[in-house]
């Protein structure tokens, strides 16, 4: 178990001391990405200082709605997730595997991968860190890991932000996920922001976090401020829009296959694969192959692709899952139950995204809620009914 | 750049050696390495194939394990990368990763009487098995194979599998669908020729192959037979992209097919081969 983030190493940055952050990373051969405002929403992106920041906004969150709207103060990561995450630079939607060439004594395969670029991620919130470490199992622990993967994810430099503000599609502390930046950070920010000050309280999560910290203008972290920062990631806390019951859910979904509840969802669902998409710890993949037309080289192209296609379980003579039933259920079985036999850890972080992000605000939650409830009544026991 | 981790994604060049046309689109290729040997294989791996611009196909091991000179693989045209494949002349190179995959159990079926159960093209994969129990028979009990075809043209191996049936050793029977004029053979669906075999239900491995729908009653019928369902064996079949449990393609409930399987107990998967659509 990890220190107590009160016990670590603690201290105060005012907003030079994180323009100094920035550019102490970008000194040091970062490619520095974090949070910007673009085509109504919040993504990442990279960054030059704080300005690129969204400072004085906020996002409205509902199931099938995203807003963004003017804060009353200036608060710099004062909003939740939007519809990106940390996937898009570890696992790229698109990469070159490799290309081939057609020679004299036959074909030649080579890796198209050059080195990766070194990313400072500023702003991972709680439940993007344990996406990432979810990634981490998937990419990393298997027979094979993924070596694109392994080295940009071994040469990343994390900064997180403790939330101070929970969305109203978020459930992150349902599944064990937030709002608290625990572990798997080099430094971990929280926002204190009002009438008095505007000023980071900074931890220290590795050696690598505080060599870079000992570098910036900074001061020392008083208790009292210590204890704002415990207040601000407490009421964020207080406030988690959404909650899934989490006890027993891996055996009420693996159980229930043809409940009835699939096919009324399914009724609703377009298949339209956003929320595989927008999901932090999706890891799906397919892969295109290209020749040119002289027919001398070719190249093989790995895309994100979704269990929501048709093609994702095709096979000669028809696909496996036909029904869009059969698709939604593989999708939410595989993240809350089937995720944990292989992987040891549920799929999902409680992020939202699905939720918010859906065209017709399918709610996770409230699927795996209504299945519960709905769950016809064990045998053998006196309800004392009928 | 010299590639400093081992990259799973890459494939291997090897050079078509032979190629023998088995059935009607369906033909058997020799693979040689440019350079080396091949790697080792168990029976029931399989490789990927790439077929230069067109892509790539999971593809059965279906040689001798103790041939380390090729890899040999039986591929039927059904689409775009098995037709490409099927179509290769010897000289030709292909890129190769593998093998991959969990084989049959041999180990547990030793002592034990074996039951072999192909249908179609799923005798494939149960080739090699065949190979590595005939080159150490007297360490099994006895050994059965039933092979399913929809007609006798397209009975697979068929030359092997009457030098097979000459043997004492071994008791080989083939049902067809449809039999023709010249056919006096069993007619009807494999898992039929379960109850006539003759092998110790307490004490035997099975090893099933080939449609699913196939296995399915083969699965029924072993089961009825008396054998254990931890005792007997399916090689799946799923959409597959990486073979390396990357790509999430081969998903059959918490398995992945590619890493997991191919070959999975009755006892591991028998809930999620009951659900359709799984
Ligand atoms: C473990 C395993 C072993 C196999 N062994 C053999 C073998 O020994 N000989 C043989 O001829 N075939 C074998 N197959 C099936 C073979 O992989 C498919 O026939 C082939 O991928 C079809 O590709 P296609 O482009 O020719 O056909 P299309 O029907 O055009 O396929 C389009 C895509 O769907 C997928 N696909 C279609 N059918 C299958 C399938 N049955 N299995 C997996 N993916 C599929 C592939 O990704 C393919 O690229 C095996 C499959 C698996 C999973
Ligand atoms: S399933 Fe939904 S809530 Fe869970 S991690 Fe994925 S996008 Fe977030
Ligand atoms: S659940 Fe919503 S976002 Fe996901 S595929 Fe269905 S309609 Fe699209
Ligand atoms: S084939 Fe990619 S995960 Fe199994």
């Amino acid at each position: 178990m990890d220190a107590l983030p009160t016990t670590r190493t603690c201290a105060i940055l005012d907003r030079d001391g994180l323009q100094a952050l920035i550019a102490a990373l970008a000194a040091r051969g970062y490619q520095v990405l974090g949070p910007v405002l673009r085509d109504g929403a919040i993504l990442y992106d990279e960054i030059a200082g704080l300005a690129d920041l969204p400072a004085g906004w906020t996002d409205r969150q509902a199931p099938g709605r995203y807003r963004l709207e003017r804060r009353a103060d200036e608060a710099l990561f004062g909003f939740a997730v939007g519809p990106q995450s940390w996937k898009r630079f570890l696992h790229p939607p698109v990469e070159t595997l490799w290309r081939a060439q057609q020679g004299e004594g036959g074909l030649l395969f080579s890796t198209a991968a050059g080195p990766s670029p070194r990313y400072a991620f500023l702003g991972v919130r709680a439940c993007e860190l344990h996406a990432i470490a979810i990634q981490d199992r998937v990419f990393c622990e298997g027979p094979y890991p993924e070596p694109g993967y392994a080295e940009r994810r071994r040469d990343a430099f994390i900064v997180a932000v403790n939330c101070a503000e929970a969305g109203d599609t978020c459930f992150c502390a349902s599944m064990d996920c937030g709002p608290q930046a625990e572990d798997g950070f080099d430094l971990a920010l929280t926002e204190l922001i009002d009438e008095t000050r505007h000023a980071f309280l900074v931890e220290v999560g590795s050696a690598a976090g505080e060599e870079l910290l000992t570098g910036l203008p900074r001061r020392a972290a008083a208790d009292a401020e210590r204890a704002a920062a415990a207040a601000v990631v407490a009421r964020t806390a207080s406030q988690m829009g959404r909650r899934l019951d989490t006890a027993g859910l891996k055996e009420l979904l693996q159980d229930n296959p043809e409940h009835p509840r699939w096919s009324e969802v399914a009724e609703r669902c377009l298949s339209c694969a956003n929320c595989t998409m927008v999901c932090p710890t999706c890891f799906c993949t397919t892969v295109e192959d290209r020749g040119d037309l002289a027919g001398s080289s070719a190249e093989r192209v790995r895309k994100w692709d979704s269990c929501f296609t048709l093609d994702f379980s095709y096979l000669h003579g028809g696909s496996v899952r036909q029904s869009a039933r059969a698709r939604y259920r593989q999708w939410m079985t595989h993240k809350l139950a089937s995720w944990i036999d292989q992987f040891g850890t549920s799929g999902c972080v409680g992020c939202g995204r699905c939720i918010t992000w859906c065209p017709v605000g399918i709610d996770i939650t409230e699927e795996a809620a209504a299945i519960r409830a709905t769950l016809p009544e064990p045998r053998g026991e006196d309800h004392g009914g009928h | 750049m010299p590639v400093a981790l081992a990259d799973p994604f890459l494939p291997q060049p090897y050079r078509v050696e032979r190629r023998r046309r088995e059935l009607a689109g369906t033909v058997t290729l020799e693979l040689a390495p440019l350079a080396g040997a091949c790697p080792a294989f168990a029976p029931g791996q399989f490789n990927m194939l790439y077929a230069f611009g067109v892509g790539e196909a999971a593809i059965s091991l279906s040689g001798d394990p103790a041939s380390r000179a090729t890899f040999v693989h039986t591929v039927r045209h059904v689409g775009a990368v098995s037709g490409a494949l099927a179509g290769l002349e010897p000289g030709a190179t292909v890129g190769v990763r593998g093998p991959f995959g969990r084989g049959w159990p041999l180990a547990a079926a030793e002592g034990a009487d074996v039951l072999v159960v192909a249908g179609g093209l799923g005798l494939a994969p149960l080739r090699p098995a065949i190979y590595a129990i005939l080159a150490r028979r007297e360490r099994y009990g006895r050994v059965v194979i039933l092979v399913g075809s929809r007609s006798p043209a397209e009975i697979l191996y068929r030359r092997e599998l009457e030098r097979w049936r000459q043997r004492s050793d071994l008791e080989v029977r083939v049902t067809v669908d449809h039999a023709d004029a010249g056919w006096r053979g069993h007619v009807g669906v494999v898992p039929a020729l379960i109850p006539r075999a003759d092998f110790d239900p307490q004490d035997t491995l099975a090893l099933v192959c080939g449609p699913e729908v196939m296995m399915r009653f083969a699965a029924n019928a072993l089961l009825a037979a008396g054998i254990k369902a931890g005792r007997i064996h399916l090689s799946l079949e799923r959409n597959m992209k990486c073979a390396i449990g990357l790509c999430g393609h081969c998903q059959f409930g918490p398995s992945f097919v590619c890493k997991d399987g191919p070959v999975m107990s009755l006892e591991r998967i028998a809930e999620i081969l009951a659900v359709p659509e799984i």
